[in-house]
């Protein structure tokens, strides 16, 4: 077998060595009764020319050719080809965790500098070197804000991502940590404040919200804050949507950033694998999950990195760790790391902008539900006509139309969620707009 | 003598924030097609940023060399051996990168209509049930990122499990041997954590365990082959102990890469189990990530896997959302596709049959290890191992050198060093697992290195003390980074 690098007599010489006849030996201490007595029920191996022509087949049965205004957490965005370049690199994709810093100062240094952007994009003193994905960095981020503050009871605005708030409510549950949701104003789509003061209460650990939020809407996080932080709670900024950090002001007075970073460079992959951030204020530095890298020295004096601060993590804490977060995203990272440098301090307004040119052309032709200012997406409806039916007729056009939100929204289950960015043409978007009108 | 390597050039690098010049760039974008809008106008004064200050510019050229300048400071499996105990570093095929990087599958959005994601349905479903085969389990969810990740849903759907039953009861079981995820991920779960301690051969002691399983016990969670790379040779007994009280068997599967094809974990008592794909199915770990954890379980706790899962109607696939005793999601969309594909291209790669050759071939090649290094280092727990093998320091430690400097200076041979200090139950660890992707060459330069090592410890332990000489980076101020943290460039 092509990964399997010996010859038999190489494996012969080896067995003699070990003292025993035959492989098999090596698995006699196997009880019996565990043994499996069959081959397993797999076809046999395959070489590589068939392996490419059965995903080249499968890919085929996937949408190809196919215009989308699919957003919803999962963004469209061109890939810089140095970033597939430089991940390829067999020293980045087949290296291990950097625990042993003096072969692993790539690794690290990338790390570095991918925390520091992080920082810079968020407003943030401090970000670790990766979570799974979104989701996964927000419920992480509500744990960490309830061991910060002592308290239990979660707030989540409703325009935060449904599945977020789904995997939040995993987590939180086993926990014993109610999680209760806070409104939208169904004309803005913008975060109901009032609903949200009528809720906190003293016993309110954190306050959830996005922005932009689901509904591609620059929310009112300033509000948000001063509410939270009224009551004692911490506020959590979630981002779905990296490209807008481009444009949009960080939000000073978060006290935790939890993001997801797959609009840079990240193909969809049918949702994953992805990189999620957790961004915060240097005062709550130990009360963070994930790997963190530091900058020190080497016994010569020169700069030189590692992993730190690891007496939060399992491997050391075990139970009284402040996550079980071991694996992590770290080559999905370097993929941010790099599209962040070819886009650059320039590149990324001007990506943000272009998206934001699309979206509101879009917008021009299908007119937005909420009157909320929104970066490259939002939400519709055509009177008389169901998302379905506008999806029907789109696909019919080689076109994938917005989400339906009739899933996560019963109250919007006339609209759907709409996205544009510099990766959709002004044809299609037209082709949009006849179906709606 | 080191006969793997010698000393080249590596060119120095700065960060690259001090390679940046204000107006350098390495991008272009296209014209718009439509009209530009105004950011102020479109998105109100306040909400609009003036720079990312600090952030950098550079141009194309630059970016290029600056990453692969850093790329050279790396140790990787592309480089040769990578004997880290229970990681299981083993040879990462590249057809695997092509394939998930094809277009119809790198850019499927996962809210793209089932009817235009059927291929990828197709691939789930196929690694599903080609790892309940290997497993010799019911059911196989794909959605959890990480090994870690998959503990958690696989101790949540044992909590539900036993809620349903009327008590989810207080307590996870863990041997002292375990990963430090296990009791991280058991408390996550609402679980407390009871240490269970290994008897002298380093198995797990059935009598310990008899008397130490109550009715708060909801599960014991085991590693087999446990971390010392033994397989726990009483587990029919432990599986029935644990199940006489009610409690449930929860296999840490990371180490797969001994059983495959030749035990099953659903065939010796375990009622639920992960699996790093990073590890047993050669997913590349890309400096730390991403894995991928599925979680398989027995009939039982089907009900109870996260939801959405996949299922046939009539020819086609489709998403059930509806699960009405589902532990929920532990993560938005279906899990790490891109990891996913590429862990069944490695399974098409192999077959059944192959499997089971890669299975013997790592338990070959930690045996020979095992054979070579034996008269040399001391051998705590002498139970036949399997893919792995730990030894302790215990004879260099005489000599001032412990597991840690002896690693370090592994480093000066041209290897990465083995896993260190891990299982905590062995003082001065030495956990090697060379995986079935070596040849009898590179093992033999690793045991000569070793060996080669162990004599120097007699001689001059100072060279070894200080170790690694040959790399560009000297030993690293950990002590430091951890005291004064400074965890971004200003």
């Amino acid at each position: 077998m092509r990964y399997l690098p010996k010859s038999d007599s190489e494996r012969r010489e080896m067995l003699d060595a070990c003292g025993v006849g035959s492989a098999e030996d090596l698995f006699s201490h196997l009880p019996e009764a565990v043994r499996l007595k069959r081959p397993l029920d797999l076809a046999p191996g395959i070489s590589e020319y068939e392996i490419v022509q059965y995903f080249r087949d499968r890919a085929a049965e996937n949408a190809n050719g196919y215009a989308s205004f699919l957003g919803a957490g999962v963004y469209s965005h061109f890939q810089p080809v140095l970033v597939d370049t430089v991940v390829s690199r067999g020293e980045f994709l087949t290296a291990y965790t950097p625990y042993q810093a003096e072969i692993a100062q790539g690794t690290l240094m990338a790390i570095f500098e991918f925390q520091t952007m992080i920082c810079q994009l968020t407003g943030m003193d401090v970000a670790n070197a990766s979570m799974y994905d979104g989701s996964t960095a927000l419920a992480e981020a509500a744990m960490m804000a309830v061991r910060a503050t002592g308290k239990g009871r979660l707030l989540v605005a409703r325009s935060v991502h449904p599945e977020y708030r789904e995997v939040l409510r995993t987590y939180a549950h086993n926990q014993r940590l109610p999680v209760e949701e806070f409104g939208y104003l169904a004309d803005a789509g913008m975060l109901d404040s009032e609903d949200l003061e009528a809720k906190i209460d003293g016993l309110t650990g954190a306050v959830i919200v996005q922005s932009p939020n689901f509904f591609g809407i620059v929310d009112r996080v300033k509000e948000a804050a001063e509410i939270a932080h009224r009551a004692g709670a911490l506020l959590i900024v979630v981002f779905t949507e990296a490209v807008s950090l481009g444009i949009l002001e960080p939000v000073a007075e978060a006290d935790i950033v939890a993001g997801e970073l797959q609009s840079f460079a990240i193909s969809p992959s049918y949702g994953g694998p992805f990189a999620g951030i957790i961004g915060t204020r240097e005062k709550f530095i130990r009360q963070m999950p994930g790997r963190l890298v530091g900058q020190t020295t080497d016994t010569r004096g020169n700069r030189a990195f590692c992993l730190t601060l690891a007496t939060r993590e399992q491997h050391i804490r075990r139970e009284k760790a402040t996550s079980n977060i071991c694996t992590n995203q770290a080559l999905i990272a370097l993929m941010a790391t790099v599209f962040m440098t070819v886009y650059g301090k320039q590149g990324l307004r001007q990506l943000a902008e272009q998206n934001l040119a699309k979206a509101h052309y879009l917008a021009g032709r299908v007119k937005p539900r909420f009157c909320g200012k929104f970066f490259n997406e939002f939400v519709a409806r055509a009177p008389g006509k169901t998302p379905d039916a506008i999806n029907k007729a789109l696909l019919r056009r080689k076109i994938i139309g917005g989400l339906p939100l009739a899933r996560f929204y019963p109250e919007l289950a006339d609209s759907m969620l709409l996205c544009a960015t510099e990766m959709s043409h002004r044809k299609d978007m037209d082709a949009v707009g006849e179906i709606f009108a | 003598m080191i006969t793997k390597v010698r000393a080249h050039l590596s060119q120095n690098e700065p960060l690259i924030f001090e390679r940046s010049s204000p107006g350098k760039i390495g991008y272009q974008l296209p014209e718009l097609d439509v009209p530009a809008v105004d950011a102020v106008q479109m998105l109100g004064t306040e909400n609009v940023r003036a720079e990312i200050r600090g952030f950098p510019e550079v141009s194309e050229v630059e970016t290029i060399r600056h990453f692969t300048r850093l790329s050279t400071w790396n140790y990787a499996i592309d480089y040769g051996m990578y004997p880290l105990g229970s990681c299981t570093m083993k040879y990462n095929p590249r057809v695997n990168e092509l394939v998930a990087r094809i277009d119809g599958l790198a850019w499927a959005h996962p809210y793209q209509p089932d009817a235009l994601a059927q291929g990828s349905m197709e691939v789930m479903a196929r690694l599903e049930a080609a790892l309940a085969e290997i497993t010799g389990m019911d059911a196989v969810t794909l959605q959890p990122a990480a090994g870690a990740h998959g503990e958690l849903t696989g101790i949540l759907m044992i909590r539900k499990l036993l809620e349903k039953r009327g008590n989810p009861r207080k307590k996870i079981l863990i041997p002292d041997s375990a990963h430090g995820t296990n009791p991280a991920s058991a408390v996550i779960a609402g679980y407390a954590v009871q240490p269970v301690p290994s008897s002298t051969t380093g198995a797990l002691d059935v009598g310990i365990l008899e008397r130490i399983v109550d009715e708060d016990v909801a599960a014991l969670m085991l590693t087999n082959p446990n971390t010392l790379g033994v397989f726990e040779h009483d587990i029919l007994r432990i599986a029935d102990v644990v199940h006489a009280k009610g409690a449930l068997l929860y296999m840490d599967g990371a180490n797969m890469n001994a059983l495959m094809g030749m035990a099953r974990p659903g065939d010796f008592g375990v009622d639920a189990l992960h699996l790093n794909l990073h590890k047993t199915f050669s997913t590349p770990h890309g400096g730390g990530g991403p894995g991928a954890g599925p979680v398989a379980v027995k009939k039982e706790l089907e009900p109870y896997l996260p939801a959405p899962r996949l299922k046939r109607s009539g020819k086609k696939w489709a998403w059930e959302y509806q699960r009405k005793h589902s532990i929920g999601r532990v993560r938005a969309y279906y899990g790490s596709f891109g990891v996913l594909v590429r862990a069944l291209a490695y399974i098409l790669a192999h077959g059944g049959p192959g499997l089971r050759n890669v299975t013997i071939d790592a338990v070959l090649n930690a045996n020979y290890l095992r054979k070579k290094l034996e008269p040399h280092f001391e051998l705590p727990y002498t139970a036949p191992n399997m893919h792995e093998v730990v030894f302790s320091d215990e004879r260099q430690a005489k000599r001032g050198v412990r597991t840690g400097d002896f690693a370090k200076r592994l480093i000066d041979y041209g290897f990465h060093p083995y896993t260190v200090s891990f299982p905590l139950i062995v003082h001065g660890a030495l956990m090697i697992e060379p995986t079935e992707t070596e040849g009898k060459r590179e093992l033999d330069h690793f045991i000569e290195a070793m060996v080669s090592i162990a004599e120097e410890v007699e001689k001059e332990p100072e060279i070894v003390l200080t170790a690694p000489h040959g790399t560009r980076t000297s030993r690293v101020d950990e002590v430091t980074a951890a005291r004064k943290p400074v965890l971004r460039w200003k």
